[in-house]
């Protein structure tokens, strides 16, 4: 344990008087003789190495004047003898990189996609590309292995809202869902807050349990379901349709299938969005991750079987 | 307080306290609700309650007509108090939201719990707060001592103590509302901007005040580190915080600068807040308190001199560091990253000075914790200035930006040599102010040492690894010329590095608290009404 008493001496200490110089015994240089509630300086000389420090880094400055751009002179600037621009570099810099990934992503303006399957060469080189775009892009909603989550649909599995073929996913990735853009797919699921709450609850067990296969045409509400809801989800349930109406018959779910979730279903209705890439994927980037989507599904099929 | 005010001082007091609680009042009752009543409401709950106070003691005797023969260290007590309480309130949630990184499913179902308003408040919390009110209190400590004089008055000290904290809890509370400028370091609305110049400019009458009627020839030099300090940070945050009230019953306000304009403005600022406000007033206290303890004359007098006009003059320069690769010209550029690279030499030169004014001291850094906090700041001072300098040449910084190196490096300065610093200054002086021989548990300091500096260490190269990580992450491309990893895996990648800062941030806030219950300690044992016994040369009485 230590105990340094800090504090100063008394004014009437000689110790105080100002403009003594004396010699500091550790280092051998005289003070300056000023002193301040006992604080003394050393008249140290100023270090040779710091001044030639500092005329390096000056060195090194005038040189970063000459050639870059630097200082300013009345509306205009020292443009520097490289002739550097940051739009120069950032553009070159992106056509360098950008050589490399068209020589194979150039392959895929045209959605000729059985061809692009079969070529393994290129998938070897493209697929990488098309995880990163994935879960750059499209993970945020749909996870990191595209297998979606409540609100988001699965899109690692063999069930779709609309189809799995790649020239459909390409088609709904280019112009989304119930999204912004002109051309964009339309889906929605309307409220039946027209009906009453006893067929709605009847609807539910029935939707709840038509996974299972519990269901019986004799059921009443299986005729509530033949009116209101089969026109979109098909006579048996099981979608396919092509108008965003999900099968109720499979084990795949996009908000639940379970009675709470189903009659808050029934209740507000639907419609997810899933937004337009067309603005923001090149049409090779959308027909890749078409495929990359595709591919999902169909890797996650050979799992399973 | 009140007990050390004259009566006429005591009669001012009343006077501002009415004023503070008018001012309250217009603000409550014109924005009728939202931030603005809540900030007006507490200015007046604060000036009623002073009005008590006072108007309680206005009647009372006289203090001791020898007062004057004693240094006045109340403000100073106030004020180290507050820097300990803010450290505690500051660190936590800082440790707060390192945690909520590592684990962001637990921000709890309420607004004012999300990242985006503590964040500000860690912030805001440890550079005003912390060690805002280290600066200020230390430096009517320095000022004094170095001077040998008192401070030029009674009511002002209290007057920039309380209007400064004041200032922080407005800025505080209002991020948890969701009210800011949406700068960094300059959050807070344009009423609490307003207030705080008015404290500021007081503090610098105060300060040029007591400098005048010094018993020395000449000013030491840790008084011209705090006159920058407080001049420049006048300046900087004028200029940053010109805006358009919507109206004068709104927290909500434009700023005047826009575009390019407005970020080159808000990073001249905000490097110059690193600069002058956690460099400049930081410097002035190691000048101070490091020959003071270790007993040991300033290595260079040149140095310390240079040194100071080389760093004032070259910091002003390098805010556009801070905005490499954007839409600020490129000759701008180039002028932030070639004088940063020149300030490398008056910093390395002040970190040099300070560690060979430990020469023919190094038993005492051995021995004595306290020091050792110093040495370590005055290392953490080099290396982060070193980085600094580093990080603002544009190939490193084009690694560097946008990452958790940034932070990295930001904490290399604010714990390692701002935090360390303060603790060093606490330790010397608060057993000084209570006429104590020593902290109340010695053995505490040192563990509160070894706290710190495992906290900075275990924080700080963490995020220098989980930056570069990230850094090469984004850059990286496969030999198919598309990016090779996803920004969702340099997310993922960043878990054990936030996992490992979150320790360390939380080893760095035991070490605070222990600082605090340490100082309560020692103030508690120390009796009532004692007085430092150093004293000025000649008494001089309140102007
Ligand atoms: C903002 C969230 C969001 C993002 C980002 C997003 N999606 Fe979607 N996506 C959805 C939603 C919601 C649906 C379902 C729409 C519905 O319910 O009708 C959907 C549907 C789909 C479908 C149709 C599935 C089927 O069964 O037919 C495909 C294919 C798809 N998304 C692919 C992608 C790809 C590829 C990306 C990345 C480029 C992406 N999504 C990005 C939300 C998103
Ligand atoms: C106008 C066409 C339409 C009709 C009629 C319709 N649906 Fe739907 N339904 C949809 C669409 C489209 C979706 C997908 C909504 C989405 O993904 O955002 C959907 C989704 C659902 C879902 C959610 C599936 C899941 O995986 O979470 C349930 C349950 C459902 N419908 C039940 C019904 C029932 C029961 C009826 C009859 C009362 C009905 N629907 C009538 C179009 C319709
Ligand atoms: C020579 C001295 C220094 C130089 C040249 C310097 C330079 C830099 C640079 C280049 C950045 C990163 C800018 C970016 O990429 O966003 C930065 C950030 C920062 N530095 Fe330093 N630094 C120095 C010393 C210090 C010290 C001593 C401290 C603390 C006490 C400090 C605190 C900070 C802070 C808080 C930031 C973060 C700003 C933000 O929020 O983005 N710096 N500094």
């Amino acid at each position: 344990m230590t105990t340094h008493r800090s504090r100063s001496v008394s004014p009437d200490d000689v110790d105080f008087k100002d403009g003594i110089q004396e010699v500091d015994p550790v280092t051998g240089y005289d003070t300056t003789g000023h002193r301040w509630n006992g604080i003394r300086e050393l008249n140290t000389p100023f270090p040779r190495l710091v001044l030639v420090i500092l005329m390096l880094t000056f060195i090194y400055s005038v040189i970063a004047w000459v050639l870059l751009p630097a200082w300013p002179i009345g509306k205009s600037y020292t443009h520097g003898i490289l002739g550097l621009t940051q739009e120069g570099e950032a553009i070159s810099g992106f056509v360098a990189i950008e050589k490399t990934r068209q020589s194979w992503l150039s392959r895929f303006d045209k959605p000729d996609f059985a061809a692009l399957a079969a070529d393994k060469l290129l998938l070897a080189k493209a697929m990488p590309a098309a995880v990163r775009l994935f879960e750059d892009n499209c993970a945020v909603c749909h996870g990191q292995k595209g297998t979606g989550g409540p609100g988001f649909p699965n899109l690692a599995d063999a069930y779709w809202l609309w189809s799995g073929e790649p020239k459909e996913i390409a088609q709904t990735i280019t112009v989304g869902i119930n999204s912004t853009d002109d051309d964009a797919r339309f889906a929605q699921m309307p409220a039946f807050d027209s009906l009453s709450r006893s067929d709605r609850k009847k609807l539910a067990d029935y939707v709840t349990a038509l996974p299972q296969g519990k269901t019986s045409a004799k059921d009443p509400a299986s005729a509530l379901f033949a009116d209101n809801c089969a026109p979109c989800h098909g006579d048996d349930a099981t979608g396919g349709l092509e108008n965003g109406a999900p099968s109720l018959a499979d084990h795949s779910v996009i908000y639940g299938q379970d009675r709470h979730t189903v009659l808050t279903t029934l209740a507000h209705g639907r419609q997810g969005v899933m937004p337009a890439w067309s603005n923001r994927l090149s049409s090779a980037e959308i027909n890749l991750l078409a495929l990359y989507v595709a591919q999902l599904a169909s890797k996650q099929n050979e799992r399973t079987k | 307080m009140i007990a050390t005010l004259s009566v006429v001082e005591r009669q001012v007091g009343l006077l501002l306290s009415v004023l503070l609680a008018l001012v309250g009042l217009v603000m409550a009752a014109s924005a009728g609700y939202g931030v603005m009543a809540v900030h007006g409401s507490m200015a007046l709950v604060l000036g009623i309650a002073l009005i008590f106070a006072f108007s309680g003691s206005v009647s009372d005797p006289e203090p001791p007509a020898d007062r004057i023969y004693h240094y006045y260290d109340a403000p100073i007590r106030f004020g180290i108090v507050m820097t300990l309480i803010w450290a505690v309130i500051g660190m936590a949630v800082g440790v707060w939201v390192a945690a909520l990184l590592y684990w962001p499913e637990a921000t709890p179902a309420a607004p004012w719990t999300t990242f985006g308003r503590l964040r500000p408040v860690h912030t805001t919390g440890i550079i005003f707060g912390f060690a805002g009110n280290a600066l200020i209190a230390t430096s009517f400590y320095v000022v004094q001592r170095s001077s040998r004089a008192r401070l030029a008055d009674a009511v002002s000290p209290w007057f920039i103590m309380i209007g400064y904290n004041l200032f922080s809890v407005w800025a505080v509370t209002g991020y948890l509302m969701g009210s800011t400028q949406s700068k960094e370091y300059a959050e807070a609305s344009w009423y609490a901007d307003i207030l705080l110049v008015v404290v500021w400019v007081t503090y610098f009458v105060l300060y040029m005040r007591t400098l005048a009627r010094r018993n020395e020839p000449h000013i030491y030099v840790a008084n011209w580190y705090y006159m920058a300090f407080i001049l420049v940070v006048a300046m900087l945050h004028i200029v940053n915080n010109i805006a358009l009230p919507v109206s004068f019953s709104s927290d909500q306000s434009f700023p005047v600068w826009g575009g390019v304009q407005d970020a080159m403005v808000q990073w001249w600022y905000g490097h110059n807040a690193v600069a002058f406000f956690l460099t400049a007033g930081f410097l002035g206290m190691l000048y101070y308190f490091l020959p003071v303890r270790s007993g040991r004359p300033i290595w260079s007098y040149r140095i310390s001199i240079v040194a100071f006009w080389g760093i004032v003059f070259f910091y002003i320069w390098v805010g556009s560091h801070h905005l490499h690769y954007t839409a600020l010209p490129y000759w701008v550029q180039t002028l932030g990253m070639t004088f940063s690279v020149m300030l490398l030499v008056p910093s390395w030169a002040s970190a040099g000075n300070a560690i060979a004014t430990l020469n023919g001291a190094w038993h005492k850094v051995r021995d004595d914790a306290t020091l050792r906090f110093m040495f370590v700041a005055a290392v953490f001072y080099g290396l982060s200035t070193f980085e600094g300098s580093f990080l603002a040449i544009r190939p490193v910084n084009s690694l560097s930006h946008y990452t958790d190196w940034t932070v990295g490096h930001v904490h290399s300065g604010t714990l390692g040599w701002v935090a360390m610093i303060i603790f060093g200054a606490i330790y010397t002086l608060v057993p000084n102010l209570y006429d104590r021989s020593q902290m109340a548990w010695p053995r505490a300091i040192d563990w509160h040492f070894w706290l710190a500096v495992s906290g900075t260490l275990i924080y700080v190269v963490s995020l220098w690894n989980a930056g570069i990580t990230q850094g090469l992450m984004w850059r990286t491309y496969g030999s198919n010329g598309s990016l090779a990893y996803s920004f969702l895996q340099s997310v993922e990648a960043m878990a054990p590095y936030y996992l490992l800062r979150t320790i360390g941030g939380a080893l760095f806030l035991a070490g605070a608290v222990l600082c605090a219950f340490n100082c309560l300690a020692t103030i508690r044992a120390a009796p009532r009404g004692v007085e430092a016994i150093d004293r000025p040369l000649s008494p001089q009485p309140a102007e």
